[in-house]
Order: structure tokens, then sequence, then C-alpha cells
């Protein structure tokens, strides 16, 4: 497929999935959701899902296809929707996110029939999960494959982040991408005023890594981010707004974990061009 | 292929369990393909010098840094490798308890983490590196086989016994260098399955790890004054064998013995399914007391715990003319 034909799919797949993720919101109710970190990332999902992976969803447990692990597990609403975007989930069971024994839980259960290749929520594990994935795919003499794994940047707080990262870059792992969602806001506020970890790009820098730094909204800087080769684990950090696309959301510590009313929702979709 | 000879059954005895797990480690390429050897900084206590030379491709030394080493036997596990992971039993279930609820418990990825000197082994070097509530944490967490062998070959066999079953198995390795020998000739191990190892009816001791061999000299001693104990190995503490813990009630009193805390280990729970049945006789539990020892070797710590065979025998003797046993 034409390049320009890959961003068209990552763009309207994008747009779907903030809508849907708003909606999966909405269904949840008084319960809420982790909505301002999980459409910080919809365009990094959108990309890799629509535009990165390899992936079979006849055959989800294909061994040549690319691993996701999802290590900050809150950001589920862009992982579901992205999931259904690819033919994993279908759009009616998006409506029963957080029901009582829905399989859409608050953070990833693992469940490789949908591509769910891990459990998440306790923050922090997801990349030791990656490195010995990758560690696993050398050993297989699986030289196609790869595996990208998301953190937050309130994430990079967790001290087990380091131990994998630096784990990574000893072991060589060309087959690992680490993609930190640097929206900037943690559960208590800021991330500059909970725990400063900038300069970030250096850090993982100096953990080994090669470092790009793009706008995670930019679908073409992402694609083209996320297409890189490299001889060393990559490291893309994705600025991002949290709570991207809804304006009452955007940069707003509140909107972590928050319900939204029938009128909010009304309005959210009203600025993402969609009907309700 | 590994030999139960009884030469050899003395020299693992010499080497201790962490030696006896190197020797069993040589043998996991043999018995799976898919068998990958991690380790925190803990090759050599690990006994796994020999198997990083051999092996160097299936040998990953994480370096200190526990939880990310059960992450990473985590992403093995599920690419299909049969991952053991080896540093202080303390820090298994402790350090990095989180990453073995997520992993182990909750994803059940056939991890087999090994807790090196388990108990008071390490005693000398004070209460940080003592394990005395592993098994407490462990047996908390749902979907983990535990395993706690009685002596060297019983931990060899304990070895390749976890690369053959799927689940996650937490292998509790207690005791120092010159292990005593429980089991003088080869035997058959089968997780889940409680061993006797001497008959009796006046008491069922129920024991585990180190405490097995020094339960059964109790039981010595408790003959001499007449009272007949039964010696049992539960080797295995989760899934308990519940059907040794049910025929243990025609005795006059059930014991159990173990090198970790009173509270939550095999104390707790031969109690939690004695507590399930309409009627059985006491329950006396030996173990380490609810507090943090004193640095001090071994053998004085043992003593002073009271689980030295002396000192075993005579808490059941008492027991038995108490008033719990003679309502």
């Amino acid at each position: 497929m034409d390049k320009n034909d890959v961003i068209s799919r990552c763009t309207a797949a994008a747009k779907e999935m903030r809508k849907d993720a708003l909606t999966m919101t909405l269904c949840a109710g008084n319960i809420g959701a982790h909505v301002g970190g999980g459409l910080s990332m919809v365009e990094t999902m959108a990309v890799l899902y629509m535009g990165i992976m390899k992936y079979d969803i006849d055959i989800p447990s294909n061994e040549l296809r690319d691993r996701f692990i999802l290590s900050k597990g809150h950001g589920v609403l862009a992982l579901y929707t992205a999931l259904n975007q690819a033919g994993f989930i279908p759009k009616e069971d998006l409506w029963t996110f957080k029901m009582n024994d829905s399989y859409l839980h608050g953070h990833p259960s693992m469940n490789p029939e949908i591509g769910i290749e891990f459990s998440s929520g306790s923050l922090g594990q997801g990349l030791s999960l990656g490195v010995g994935v990758c560690l696993a795919l050398k050993r297989k003499n699986n030289n196609t494959s790869r595996t990208f794994v998301l953190l937050g940047d309130g994430e990079c707080d967790e001290g087990s982040v380091w131990e994998a990262a630096a784990s990574a870059s000893h072991y060589k792992l060309d087959n690992l991408v680490a993609i930190i969602d640097k929206n900037g806001i943690q559960y208590d506020g800021l991330t500059s005023s909970i725990l400063s970890m900038d300069p970030l790009d250096e850090k993982w820098t100096a953990f080994g890594w090669n470092t790009f730094v793009v706008d995670g909204h930019d679908i073409p800087q992402l694609y083209d981010a996320l297409s890189r080769q490299s001889d060393k684990p990559l490291a893309i950090i994705v600025n991002t707004i949290k709570g991207k696309g809804v304006s009452f959301m955007e940069n707003d510590p509140k909107w972590h974990n928050s319900r939204l009313t029938k009128e909010q929702y009304d309005q959210a979709m009203k600025e993402l061009g969609c009907n309700a | 292929m590994i030999e139960y000879t009884s030469r050899n059954i003395r020299t693992w005895s010499m080497l201790g369990s962490c030696g006896a797990f190197g020797i069993a480690a040589m043998e996991l390429p043999n018995i799976d393909d898919r068998c990958i050897v991690l380790t925190s900084d803990l090759c050599t206590y690990s006994s796994l010098d020999r198997f990083k030379t051999k092996y160097p491709d299936r040998f990953f030394n994480v370096g200190i840094a526990e939880q990310n080493m059960v992450g990473i036997a985590g992403g093995l596990a599920k690419e299909n490798f049969i991952p053991f992971a080896t540093t202080y039993a303390t820090f298994a279930a402790t350090r990095c308890a989180d990453q073995v609820r997520v992993n182990m418990g909750y994803m059940k990825l056939g991890i087999k983490l090994v807790g090196l000197t388990a108990g008071l082994s390490v005693g000398i070097l004070g209460a940080t590196h003592m394990s005395v509530e592993d098994i407490a944490v462990m047996r908390a967490i749902p979907n983990i086989v535990i395993l706690s062998p009685a002596d060297c070959m019983e931990s060899i066999k304990a070895v390749i016994a976890s690369a053959e079953i799927e689940s996650p198995v937490y292998l509790r390795l207690s005791g120092t260098m010159n292990n005593p020998i429980v089991y003088k000739e080869d035997y058959n191990f089968e997780i889940g399955k409680a061993i006797t190892l001497r008959e009796g009816d006046d008491v069922v001791i129920i024991a585990t790890g180190t405490m097995v061999y020094n339960s059964c000299r109790a039981a010595e001693l408790l003959e001499e004054k007449g009272v007949s104990c039964r010696v049992i190995d539960m080797h295995t503490i989760k899934p308990l064998d519940e059907n040794e813990v049910q025929k243990a009630c025609n005795a006059k009193l059930i014991v159990t013995v173990e090198e970790h805390s009173m509270i939550g280990g095999l104390g707790g729970a031969v109690a939690e399914c004695l507590a399930g049945m309409n009627r059985h006789p006491p329950l006396l539990r030996v173990g380490l007391p609810d507090i943090f020892m004193h640095a001090g070797t071994y053998e004085h710590l043992v003593e002073k715990c009271g689980l030295c065979p002396p000192s075993i025998s005579d808490s059941i003797f008492q027991y038995l003319q108490s008033e719990h046993c003679n309502r």
C-alpha cells in the first residue's frame, strides 16, 4: 500500500477510535474511565495497528506477528478501539467496557485470541516482559517480528522500567521498541511537579537506546519513527496532550480517570465533528 | 542423565541445596530443549558456573534486578520457553512479589522461580537475608505450585519435576552445605503427593524442607519415650496433599514442623485444611516465632527457635501431656 494511503487509513482510524473511546467512557457511566491518557495515545495506536504492525486476525498467535504490550495498562480505551479497527474486537463489544463479566476490563487481561499478549495494570512491568519476548524471538531465530511496548511518562517513575531499559541495551535487542506517551500528567498532577524525569530522551539515550522524539498526534511523524530500523533498542518519545481532541479535557489532570456526562459527551462529539 | 546412586546422593548432600540446583540445571536442556536459566547476580551462588559455560546461549544473568528477572522470565514463558530464575528466597517472595503475583499468579506464566537459602541458613547475614515469610506470600497468590524439598536429592527431583509441568512453580530450597540425607536411595517423587517416611499411630508429624530430617530424628527420640510417630514429607505445600492430612486425623495429635514463620506456612496450610473438617485432633505448629531474628549461625538459630530434634521432640511430648490432648 502506498504510504499516503496508509497515512489516510491511520488518520481515519484515529478519528473513529477517539469517538469510540468517548462512547465507551459514556457507557462506563459513573464508573468512569482513564480517558485522558487513552486519548493521548490514539494516534500512536492507530499508526501501530493500521500502519506498522504485522498480525493476522485469523491466526492471532502466528509466530511471525509483531507483539504489542500495553505497559500503561490504564490506556485501554486506545487499545480496545485499536483492536476494533484491526478486527479483533467487534464494535458492539466495546460498549460492554467495564461492565460486570465483560472481557474488556479497566486494565487489559491477557487474551491472545484478541491480540492481548499480556495482562497489565501494575505499572513498570511491561518493558521487562518485552525484553523476555525479544530474547525469546532471537532464540527462535525469528528475525522479522518486533515487539512494541507502550509506557506512560508517569510510569517511568517506576525503577523497574530502568532495570528493563538497561537490560534491553545490554542484550542488544534491536527488535524492541519502547514508546513513551509523554503527556506530562500523572494521577496527582503534572509529571514535572510530581517527579520530574526530564530530560527523558537523554535518560533513554544514556541507557543505550536509539531515542527519537516526535509529535504524538502527527501521524506521518509517528509512521516514520515507528518504521525505523535500529541496531539498538529503539525508544520513541511521543509528545502528546492528555485528553487530546476534547477542549475541556486537554491538559487537565482531573481527566486522568473520570466519568463523562451525556452533556459533556455531546459537546466532545461536536468538537470532534461527529454526530452523537 | 542424573544417576541417583548412593555416592551421588552423598556428594549432593555435601554440596547443599544450591549445589544440588546446579546439578539439576545441567540436566534441564536434556529434559526439555525449551529450558532457560536466569539469575540476578547469583550465578556462582546458584552453582550455575558449569551451566553458564556449557550453555551460554540459554543462560541470562540479569544483574541485581530481581523484578526485571521475573518480567523477562514471564516474556520467555509466554513465548513457550521454560525459564528457571534464581535469587535469594526472600527477594523472590518479597522484592518482586508484585511481578510474581501478576506474571505467575494472574497470567499463569510458567516461570520456575527458585528461592535459594530459604529459612535460617544464611542467618549470619541478618534478617534481610533470612526468608521466613516466603511460603506465606506465595501461598496467598493463586495458581502457584510451591515445592519445598526435604534434602538435596529431593531438590534435584523437584527441579526436574518443575520442568515437566506447565504451571508456575516456586521452588523453596533450604538448608546449608552438608544438608542431612533423608532419602538414601532413589524413590518416586510426584508433585502434590506427600511421602510417608515412618509409620506410627500416636502422633503424625507433617514436615517440610530441612525439618523433615529433624522430624525423623525427633520421632526416634519420641519412640524412646513410648510415643509412636508417623512422619510425612510434605514436599508440596501447594496444592496441599489433603488426603494425607485427612488420614492424619486418626492420630492423637498432628504436628507441623517447618523452617518458616508459624504464620501462613505449612502449619497455616494444614490448619486451614483441618478447619474445614468436623472432627480432628489438636494441631501443634512448630516453626519460627513472629519476630525478626538476630543474626546468628544456622545451627544457633535452629536451636534457638526450637527446631533441633530434641527440641521438637520435647515440644511434642509436652503438648501430649497438656490439657489440649487430654480433654
